[in-house]
C-alpha cells in the first residue's frame, strides 16, 4: 500500500508538472521575464499548488498520523540562518541559468530528451558535492 | 523564445501538484519537494525509506508518459539554452538546494502551505535571484 501511494503521490505530480508548464525552462524563463518575452502563466501554475495544498494540509495534518506511516514527518526549525538564504539564493542562480528546477525537471526526464538529462545528472553532482561539503569539509573548518 | 500564455492548463497543472502533495502527505506524512526526495535517495536511513523515495521519482517520470498516452503528444520541452549553461546551471542548482534544504516544490508549495518561515523566506529569495539572473543574462549580457 505505502509503495502504491508513493507511486501515485508522484505519478498525479509528475502529470501536473507536465500539463502546467514547469517542465519547459522556455516558458519557465519567460515568466521571469518580465521585461522581454513575459509570460505570467507560472503565476497559475504556483498559485493552484499552493491554495490547493493550504486547504489539503489544513484537513490532513489535523488527524493524529498520516494513513500509512506512524508521524508526520514535518520540518520544525524555524530560524532563518545563512545556509538556508544563501542556498536558496544560489538556487535561484541556477534556476535562472538553465531554466529547470529539480521539481520541473525530474518528471521531464519522462519525456526523454537529452537536455534533461544533461541538467538532472549535473543537479545530482551539485546535490552530491554539497552533501560531502556538508558533511565532511564545513564541520571540519569550523573546528579549525 | 515566446511562450504561448495558458492560464487554464497551468491552474489545472497546479492544482495536481497540490493534490499530489496532499495524498503523499496523507498516506506516508511526507513533504512533497523534489529536491528532498531526491537528495534522501543518496542517504537513506534505511531499506523503506529508499522504496517510498524511489517509487515517488519513478511516478514523476511516468508523468509525461501518461499525458503522451492520454493525449497523443509528450509535454513541450523547449530549452532556449545551450548545454553548457544546463550544466552549470544544474550544478548551482544542486548546490543551492541542498544547502537551502528544498526548492519550489519543497519550499514553494510545501514549505509555503504550512506558513513555514523559512520556506516563505527561502521562497522570497530564490524568486528574487531567479528574476535577477534571467535579467542580467537577456538584457545585461543580451544573452
Amino acid at each position: 500500500m505505502r509503495h502504491i501511494a508513493a507511486y501515485i503521490s508522484g505519478l498525479i505530480f509528475g502529470v501536473g508538472i507536465s500539463i502546467s508548464g514547469m517542465a519547459n525552462p522556455a516558458k519557465v524563463l519567460n515568466f521571469f521575464d518580465v521585461f522581454g518575452t513575459w509570460d505570467p502563466s507560472l503565476i497559475f501554475v504556483m498559485g493552484g499548488a499552493l491554495v490547493t495544498t493550504f486547504i489539503g494540509y489544513r484537513v490532513v495534518l489535523r488527524r493524529p498520523a498520516p494513513a500509512l506511516s506512524d508521524t508526520f514527518k514535518l520540518p520544525t526549525r524555524r530560524e532563518l540562518d545563512l545556509p538556508l538564504l544563501g542556498g536558496a539564493a544560489t538556487f535561484g542562480v541556477g534556476w535562472g541559468i538553465a531554466g529547470f528546477c529539480p521539481g520541473g525537471a525530474l518528471p521531464a526526464l519522462g519525456t526523454g530528451r537529452p537536455e534533461v538529462i544533461t541538467f538532472a545528472a549535473a543537479l545530482i553532482a551539485g546535490i552530491l558535492v554539497a552533501k560531502v561539503l556538508q558533511r565532511y569539509v564545513i564541520p571540519k573548518a569550523a573546528q579549525a | 523564445m515566446e511562450t504561448v500564455f495558458t492560464p487554464w492548463q497551468s491552474l489545472g497543472g497546479g492544482m495536481l501538484i497540490g493534490a499530489a502533495s496532499i495524498l503523499l502527505m496523507a498516506t506516508l506524512g511526507r513533504i512533497m519537494g523534489a529536491t528532498g526526495v531526491l537528495a534522501g535517495l543518496f542517504s537513506p536511513a534505511n531499506a523503506s525509506d529508499f522504496g517510498w523515495r524511489a517509487l515517488v521519482l519513478l511516478g514523476m517520470v511516468s508523468g509525461p508518459v501518461v499525458v503522451w498516452t492520454v493525449t497523443g503528444q509528450m509535454p513541450q520541452v523547449q530549452v532556449p539554452v545551450s548545454s553548457t549553461m544546463l550544466v552549470i546551471g544544474g550544478f548551482i542548482v544542486g548546490i543551492g538546494v541542498t544547502f537551502g534544504s528544498g526548492c519550489t516544490s519543497g519550499h514553494g508549495v510545501c514549505g509555503m502551505a504550512r506558513l513555514s518561515p523559512r520556506s516563505i523566506a527561502a521562497t522570497l529569495t530564490f524568486m528574487l535571484t531567479t528574476g535577477l539572473t534571467v535579467y542580467v543574462i537577456r538584457h545585461v549580457l543580451g544573452g
